[in-house]
């Protein structure tokens, strides 16, 4: 009886930790090729208000396909919180979707699990040429040297939204150029329950973002030319600082703001709770969130000093979504004619109007819907003063570990200890040595 | 869960099968050995265990002694082989890794013994005010189940909405209207995401501690506590005397069974803090999450998940060895 009674016990934690255990399984094999000519699955990143304004917006352009080519479009538009996991699960599975989005700064981490097409000559032949695109944009397709396993199918680059009423009221007649005037403005602007300026603590993807460009600002890097991580060289770990410092010694930021990681930020700034924000295309969700777009203006990302330009005046990353193919696909051949569709000027022009963003390709980027005085100045910091995220293999690592370090220093920081440059750089450094070997 | 299933008797296959089995036996083409009946019968569920349970197990056991990163999730074979190193990684608590996963590892043992203590006290507490029939008693204990009913992400999501610094519920009562601190706090990041997360454990966890209570107290007879009255004995050392000791063997497997799903617990923490926890609140399964997902470094995640797995074995063992040594003794 007591035996028994044991082994029925190690059956049930065996059950309990084989959960924790067994996440995937099975072996990819197979090389794709086209048995399933008729059918093709897309997984969509949810680049409007709700997965379901993203199938209202995909829909008719997935009909017109269908009318061109015969082949049925089965959409399913994936969260960003799960569209990292599920793109690994089907690459370790082998079964996945044909055509995916994926974020553009995740291109060469996920070329170096090989689950992707590359786009080779013939590849990019098949979609109508490399030099259809904007050069800025295949910069975050993939390392360097190595055809890119991704193309760019909406560019984005961040700009300073600023809320034109709150700055008349607070007497400041220009939105700020460089930071040291940026935070005097947000401590003008900082009254009676109102901040300066709204930031997203608790999402990884924005922290690290940010990191990267006002590292760039100090002359740091999180990444040296070999692709080995630099976490705690003192740009890196300055420009950090600088960033948490809005909130902890600035105190230009809601301290509520270090929960923040489902756009809470953008509904502050839309609500006149904040009266500045960093954001990519805002403008869409703006509208859709009830702000006059009379109220706002939108402005280059301040910089150190002087204005935007390359090296330490850097102001945005390049940020966009790019649109792959897998590489077990059924149907590669309908892939490739799926993304030379969705990458055409006609497209381009209608799916980048519909989400606020930027066409990648040169040609659409000419249309007069993308010349509003925001795109204009996102268009021209993509431009002239944007970098690409760093086109190594950690990427991927890189934005959650160095994410959740920032949304840790944030908590520190709404909590009211010190945040010190000490304090950042071991911060820093611990997410450096979780990097592992 | 674990300790009322008894396994099939083996006499079984001993006794003639009833009916005409012996009857038919010459008309069959072939025979199948009568001691074999039984375990054809267990066969299915032998199958679908070893190809749900086990074969997933083993397969994670493998991918722990693999070099199983980015580079080699595509396909599996090709990742190197690298003996104990993912294990040498995790086990030492000098360097970082495995200092963090040390540091996890006794925050979960914590919260485990604060979240499994309080909702069986909550849960022995509710389940005696309960054992006598009252008016009501049937809502209550319906109202009491919710939080076990309801679906584990619904429920958790509704917590975090509450527990938010600027719009919640919780600092609403607790800032706003109780006046308690000097500023509201924060429950979901910083050191007080512990308290959130042994809250809501216990909150979700304390119903089944009742249901399971209320049911064996259903089995001690009345006459036990009439006798024990005439004689004298108060409410206390009604509780004392008998109530506790007939529900031991219950208990036994309460709280064995409350300290795997605690310990275990994903759920809670993952929709509470979503993908990277704050450091009070990094219990040891988001941890491994965090150490194989996000750093893309499933190996190492493995190879964790193997060391909760001997460990967990070890504790259910030794508690299995001593109370139903010391249940021996005292019988």
């Amino acid at each position: 009886m007591r035996r028994t009674r044991i082994i029925a016990a190690i059956a049930a934690i065996t059950t309990a930790a084989a959960a924790l255990t067994a996440c995937g399984g099975g072996t990819a094999t197979g090389n794709g090729g086209n048995k399933n000519p008729k059918t093709l699955t897309y997984w969509a990143s949810n680049q409007g208000k709700s997965l379901d304004d993203d199938k209202q917006k995909l829909t008719p352009e997935l009909q017109k396909f269908t009318k061109q080519t015969g082949i049925t479009v089965k959409l399913e538009v994936v969260p960003w919180t799960d569209l990292l996991n599920r793109i690994l699960a089907a690459t370790s599975s082998g079964q996945g979707p044909d055509v995916l989005n994926i974020g553009n700064t995740w291109s060469a981490s996920l070329q170096a699990t090989g689950g992707l097409l590359p786009f080779d000559d013939q590849a990019f032949a098949a979609i109508g040429g490399k030099d259809r695109f904007v050069p800025s944009a295949l910069g975050s397709t993939g390392a360097p040297g190595k055809p890119p396993t991704a193309v760019p199918i909406y560019s984005l680059a961040y700009g300073l939204y600023y809320n034109k009423k709150l700055f008349k009221e607070a007497g400041i007649a220009n939105p700020p150029t460089t930071w040291a005037e940026l935070v005097a403005d947000g401590k003008k602007l900082t009254t009676g329950g109102h901040y300066g300026l709204a930031v997203e603590g608790a999402n990884n993807s924005e922290n690290a973002h940010h990191a990267f460009v006002f590292a760039k600002q100090h002359g740091g890097d999180f990444f040296d030319a070999s692709g080995n991580p630099t976490f705690t060289s003192p740009g890196a770990v300055a420009g950090v600082k600088q960033y948490i410092d809005f909130m902890a010694n600035d105190k230009i930021t809601a301290p509520g703001d270090a929960e923040y990681a489902q756009n809470q930020s953008v509904q502050d700034f839309a609500k006149g709770k904040a009266a500045m924000l960093l954001w990519q295309a805002a403008g869409v969700q703006l509208k859709e969130r009830g702000m006059n777009p009379d109220d706002w203006g939108v402005t280059p990302v301040p910089v150190q000093s002087g204005a935007p330009g390359s090296g330490a005046n850097i102001d945005t990353m390049v940020a966009g979504i790019n649109i792959a193919i897998f590489k077990n696909s059924q149907n590669r051949d309908g892939a490739l004619k799926f993304v030379k569709f969705m990458t055409s000027d006609d497209e381009q022009k209608i799916l980048n109007g519909k989400y606020g963003s930027i066409p990648p390709v040169a040609a659409a980027q000419q249309d007069a819907q993308f010349s509003s005085p925001e795109l204009t100045v996102l268009r021209q910091g993509l431009a002239r003063s944007a970098a690409a995220l760093p086109q190594v293999t950690k990427e991927s690592q890189f934005e959650e570990l160095v994410g959740t370090a920032m949304k840790d220093l944030f908590a520190d920081a709404a909590a009211g200890r010190p945040v010190t440059a000490e304090s950042v750089q071991k911060r820093l450094e611990k997410a450096q040595q979780q990097m592992g070997g | 869960m674990a300790a009322p299933v008894t396994a099939p008797s083996r006499d079984g296959g001993q006794d003639p099968i009833p009916g005409s089995a012996r009857a038919r036996a010459p008309r069959r083409t072939y025979k199948v050995g009568r001691g074999a009946v039984p375990y054809l019968l267990v066969l299915p569920a032998l199958a679908l265990e070893l190809l749900i349970h086990l074969v997933p197990m083993v397969v994670g056991v493998v991918m722990s002694f693999k070099e199983l990163t980015q580079f080699y999730i595509r396909n599996w074979g090709e990742a190197p082989w690298t003996g104990l190193s993912n294990y040498r990684v995790a086990v030492d608590f000098q360097a970082p890794i495995g200092e963090a996963l040390l540091r996890s590892f006794g925050i979960t043992c914590a919260f485990t013994v604060l979240a499994v203590g309080f909702s069986w006290l909550l849960g022995v507490t509710g389940a005696i005010l309960m054992q006598d029939s009252f008016r009501g008693r049937a809502a209550l204990r319906a109202l009491f189940l919710t939080p076990y009913a309801l679906p584990v992400y619904a429920s958790v999501i509704i917590w975090a909405f509450m527990l938010q610094h600027d719009n919640g519920l919780v600092n609403h009562v607790l800032h706003d209207q109780l006046h308690l601190g000097s500023k509201p706090a924060f429950w979901l990041i910083g050191n007080n995401s512990f308290v959130s997360l042994v809250v809501v454990s216990v909150w979700r966890n304390w119903p089944f501690a009742l249901l399971v209570l209320m049911a064996g107290m259903q089995n001690i007879p009345d006459e036990l506590y009439e006798a024990s009255a005439i004689d004298g004995a108060g409410v206390w050392q009604q509780i004392r005397h008998i109530t506790m000791p007939s529900l031991r063997p219950i208990n036994q497997v309460l709280v064995l069974v409350l300290f795997l799903w605690t310990f275990n617990d994903f759920n809670v923490p993952y929709v509470l803090f979503g993908q990277s926890a704050p450091p009070a609140g990094d219990l040891i399964s988001i941890h491994i999450y965090q150490a194989s997902f996000l750093t893309w470094n499933f190996g190492s995640g493995s190879a964790m998940s193997v060391l909760l797995l001997l460990f967990l074995l070890v504790v259910t063992t030794t508690y299995l060895g001593l109370t139903s040594r010391g249940r021996r003794r005292s019988a």
